[in-house]
C-alpha cells in the first residue's frame, strides 16, 4: 500500500490541566477488568507458572533418583544439549516431518476445502462429516490404528498392496528411518489434514462469490481464478492454517511414541524432552529441552506473525 | 461490437418456476437497451443469462450472429460491471482495470497504454496505485467501469450499477454514462429499477413483469403511448392516476367530472361500462391559470385538496376519491406490483408553482382530457394506445441515436489516443 499513515499523535493538553478520565471511563476499564480478570488469572497459573517453572528447573542439574545432589549450574544444561549431536538430529527430523506433512496438508486441505465448498447442498452435510472424523480421532489411537496398519505381523497393507513395486509381505515399515518417518507423516496427513481443510473453507467462504463472476466475464479461466483471486483474498486464513499446524507439527510426539518410540533416528525434539525428563528422570536437562523447544515454537510464531505479516484478528484479504 | 438477439429465452429454476418467460429481443449493434422493472421480475436474470453467468433453459441467445448458449461467459467477450462493482480487493486500481487485458496475456506497454487511456477517460488516474477499500463509492464505481471500457468487448453490460450512490452522485454518474455510451458507440445492456435512469440512459427501453416482456419501446413512447396499466403506472413519476369512469355513449364519467371522447376513442372503447382512465399529473391544471384558448380541451372541476407540495418549480395536489371496490382492489394490486403501498385512492395533481391553492381548501382544477388513456379494467390492456404515434416517437428516437452517434465518431471519439480509434 501506498498511503502511509502517520503514528497516532497525542492531542497536546495543556501542562497544567489534570488528566482528566470520566467515571464512565473508570467504569468502563473496571467492568474490563473484572471480565477478563478470571481468564487472565487462569492462564497464569495453568500456563505462566509451569514455564517459569521449567526455566527455573534447567538451571539445575537435577536428577529425581538423585535430589540430595541437586545443584545450580547455571547455562550449562544448554550448553550439555545444544553440543548434543542427538539434539540437532532431533530438530532436523522434527523440522523433516514439519515440513512435509504442512506442505501436503496444506495442498490437500485446499482441495477438500474446494470440494466442501462447491459440493451439492444435500451431499455437504455428509461430506463434510466424513471429511473431519479423522480429526475427532485421538491422536494416539489413529497412531495405533496406522501403527497396526503396518506392522509387519498385524498389518494388512503388506498383503493388499504387495503388488506395488518396492512392497513386498516382508517388508518392515518400522524397521529403518525412511519408512518410519514416511509411516509417521502420513498418519499425521490424515490425522490433521481435516483441520486445515476446515481453517481453508472458512478462508473460502469469505471470497465473495461475485469476484469469482467478475473474473468469468473478465475472462479468467478455472485456474487463473484459483491463484490470482480466490487464493491472494484468502491469503489471511492460509497463514493463519499455516502457522497453526506448523506449531502444531513441531511439537509432534504422539505418532513417534506410539509407532516408534524413537527408535531408528525417529526422535523429534518433544519426544527428547519426554526421553529425558520422563524416562531417564532427568529435571534439568529435560526442562532445558522443553524452554528450547518452547522458543523454537515462539521464533516461529514470531517469523510467521511479522515475516508474513499475518494478523490474526484482520480475516479480511484487503491489505 | 455486436448485437445481440434473443429469441424465446425461458429461464426456469428448479422448482419450475420461470424467472425469464419466453423474451425474444434484439439489441441492435451499439444500441443502449434498458432492461427495467420492479424487483423480481427477471431483469437482472435475463442479463445474466447474457453474459452467461446463468444457464438458459431454452431458447437462443445470438451475440454478433453467434449462438452462444453453450459458451463459458470467458468466451463471450462482454465486459459487465456489477452492483456492487465486484472490484478485486488485492489488487491496485491499476491492476483491478488491467485484470481482464493481463488475463489475454498483452504485452505490458499495450497494457500500460490502455489503462491510461480508460483512467483517463474515467478520471481515475491520480488513483491508480491505491487499493480499492481506500476509494470513495463514485470512486469504485469508475474503476469498474474502467476494467468494462479497457477491454474491446463485444458489448457492456451493467447491473443496477448507480444504486449504491447517493442521489447526487448517481446523477452525475448517469450522464457520465451516458456520455461514455455514445463515445464509444457500444452496444449496452442496462438493468435499473430506477425509471429515472431508464428514461434518461435508454435508447430503448424494455419494461418487464414477471419475466414478461410488457413492452419495448423509446422513452417517449413508453411515457406517451403505454400498451397497459403496468407499464403506465410503472413510468412516470409521480405515477399516473388511474380514475374509475362509466362509459355512457361517448362520455366518461369519472369522480372529477365527464370526459369527451372523440370518435375514434369513442369506438375503440364501446361495449364496456365500468373503464380506467389514465392521465398523468401535469395533465391537470389550476383552472384560474389555464389559458382561455386552452381551456376548451379538457374539463373542469372542483375537489377538495388534501395536501400539497411544493416543490420550487412544481407544486402537487393531492385529491382523494373515492372508487368502486373492484377498482380499488385492482389499483391495489398493481401499486403493491410496482414495489410501493397505496394506502388510498387519491389522485397527484400537478399545479403551477404560482398556484394559490391551499391545503383543505375546495379549488377548481382544469383537466386537459385530449390526453388521456383509457384502460380496460380487467385485462390492463390500453383501449386508446396510438399504436402509429407509438412507433413514430421511437423511430424518431432512433433517428436521434444515429445522429449522435455520427457526431460523436466524427469528432474522433473513443478511448483511444491518436494511434488509432479502434475502440470507438
Amino acid at each position: 500500500m501506498t498511503t502511509t499513515t502517520l503514528p497516532p499523535t497525542e492531542k497536546t493538553r495543556p501542562k497544567s490541566a489534570p488528566p482528566s478520565v470520566s467515571d464512565r471511563a473508570r467504569a468502563e476499564r473496571r467492568l474490563g477488568w473484572m471480565l477478563a480478570g478470571p481468564a487472565f488469572v487462569i492462564m497464569l497459573l495453568v500456563t505462566a507458572y509451569p514455564i517459569l517453572q521449567a526455566v527455573y528447573e534447567s538451571l539445575f542439574s537435577y536428577r529425581l533418583t538423585d535430589p540430595a545432589n541437586r545443584a545450580f549450574n547455571g547455562l550449562g544444561n544448554y550448553v550439555v544439549v545444544l553440543t548434543d549431536p542427538i539434539w540437532w538430529q532431533s530438530i532436523g527430523v522434527t523440522l523433516l516431518i514439519t515440513v512435509v506433512t504442512v506442505a501436503v496438508e496444506l495442498v490437500l486441505g485446499f482441495a477438500l476445502a474446494m470440494v466442501m465448498a462447491k459440493a451439492l447442498q444435500s451431499l455437504r452435510p455428509i461430506l463434510r462429516a466424513a471429511i473431519l472424523i479423522p480429526y475427532a480421532v485421538i491422536t494416539v489411537v489413529s497412531a495405533f490404528a496406522w501403527q497396526f496398519a503396518f506392522d509387519i505381523n498385524t498389518g494388512f497393507v503388506n498383503s493388499w498392496f504387495a503388488w506395488l513395486p518396492g512392497i513386498a509381505e516382508t517388508t518392515d515399515w518400522f524397521g529403518g528411518w525412511g519408512t518410519s518417518i514416511l509411516v509417521i507423516c502420513l498418519a499425521e496427513i490424515w490425522k490433521t489434514t481435516p483441520f486445515i481443510s476446515l481453517l481453508l473453507l472458512a478462508g473460502l467462504a469469505q471470497v465473495p462469490e461475485v469476484l469469482q463472476e467478475a473474473a468469468k466475464v473478465d475472462g479468467a479461466s478455472w485456474w487463473q481464478r484459483l491463484w490470482r483471486v480466490t487464493v491472494p483474498n484468502m491469503k489471511a486464513a492460509i497463514m493463519v492454517a499455516l502457522l497453526f499446524r506448523t506449531l502444531d507439527a513441531f511439537r509432534v510426539f504422539d505418532s513417534i511414541f506410539i509407532m516408534t518410540a524413537g527408535a531408528n533416528g525417529t526422535e523429534s525434539v518433544s519426544f527428547l524432552a519426554y526421553r529425558q525428563t520422563i524416562a531417564r528422570l532427568e529435571i534439568g536437562l529435560g526442562s532445558a529441552v522443553s524452554v528450547l523447544l518452547f522458543v523454537a515454537v515462539v521464533i516461529i510464531a514470531f517469523g510467521f506473525i511479522k515475516g508474513f505479516r499475518v494478523d490474526l484478528s484482520q480475516a479480511r484479504g484487503d491489505k | 461490437m455486436a448485437s445481440i438477439e434473443m429469441k424465446n429465452i425461458v429461464k426456469q429454476y428448479g422448482d419450475g418456476f420461470p424467472a425469464v418467460n419466453d423474451v425474444s429481443l434484439d439489441i441492435a449493434d451499439g444500441e443502449f437497451m434498458i432492461l427495467v422493472g420492479p424487483s423480481g421480475c427477471g431483469k437482472s436474470t435475463l442479463l445474466r443469462m447474457i453474459v452467461g453467468l446463468e444457464d438458459i433453459t431454452s431458447g437462443d441467445m445470438v451475440i454478433g450472429g453467434t449462438r452462444v448458449n453453450d459458451k463459458a461467459p470467458r468466451d463471450r467477450n462482454l465486459s459487465m460491471v456489477f452492483q456492487n462493482y465486484a472490484l478485486y480487493p488485492h489488487m491496485s486500481v491499476f491492476e483491478n482495470i488491467a485484470f481482464p487485458l493481463r488475463l489475454s496475456k498483452t504485452p505490458d506497454d499495450e497494457v500500460r497504454k490502455r489503462v491510461t487511456e480508460a483512467a483517463d477517460v474515467l478520471e481515475l488516474k491520480e488513483h491508480l496505485e491505491r487499493k480499492p477499500a481506500n476509494l470513495s463509492g463514485g470512486q469504485r464505481q469508475r474503476v469498474a467501469m474502467g476494467r468494462a471500457i479497457v477491454r474491446h468487448a463485444e458489448a457492456f453490460l451493467f447491473d443496477e450499477p448507480l444504486s449504491n450512490l447517493d442521489a447526487k452522485l448517481r446523477g452525475q454518474m448517469r450522464t457520465e454514462i451516458s456520455r461514455l455510451q455514445r463515445r464509444l458507440g457500444i452496444t449496452t445492456v442496462y438493468v435499473t429499477h430506477d425509471q429515472t435512469e431508464a428514461m434518461t440512459l435508454g435508447d430503448r427501453v424494455c419494461v418487464l413483469r414477471k419475466g414478461v416482456i410488457q413492452q419495448v419501446a423509446s422513452p417517449r413512447e413508453l411515457y406517451e403511448q403505454p400498451v397497459n396499466l403496468f407499464v403506465a403506472g410503472f413510468i412516470g413519476s409521480p405515477p399516473m392516476n388511474f380514475l374509475p369512469a362509466t362509459l355512457d355513449g361517448r362520455t366518461l364519467t369519472t369522480p372529477f367530472g365527464d370526459i369527451e371522447l372523440d370518435e375514434e376513442r369513442a369506438a375503440a372503447v364501446a361495449g364496456r361500462d365500468l373503464l380506467l382512465v389514465g392521465i398523468r399529473p401535469e395533465h391537470f391544471e389550476d383552472a384560474s391559470l389555464v389559458d382561455e384558448a386552452k381551456r376548451p380541451h379538457g374539463t373542469t372541476f372542483r375537489a377538495q385538496v388534501d395536501v400539497t407540495e411544493w416543490l420550487g418549480d412544481q407544486q402537487f395536489a393531492y385529491i382523494p376519491y373515492d372508487a368502486p371496490e373492484q377498482i380499488q382492489a385492482q389499483l391495489r394490486d398493481l401499486s403493491r406490483e410496482l414495489d410501493s403501498e397505496a394506502l388510498r385512492t387519491q389522485a397527484v395533481i400537478g399545479i403551477d408553482s404560482t398556484s394559490r391553492i391551499r391545503e383543505g381548501r375546495e379549488a377548481e382544477f382544469w383537466m386537459d382530457s385530449r390526453k388521456a388513456h383509457v384502460f380496460d379494467p380487467k385485462t390492463g390492456e390500453n383501449l386508446t394506445r396510438d399504436a402509429e404515434a407509438g412507433a413514430r416517437l421511437t423511430r424518431e428516437a432512433e433517428e436521434d441515436r444515429q445522429e449522435q452517434v455520427e457526431e460523436a465518431r466524427a469528432h474522433g471519439g473513443g478511448i483511444s489516443g491518436p494511434e488509432g480509434a479502434e475502440v470507438a
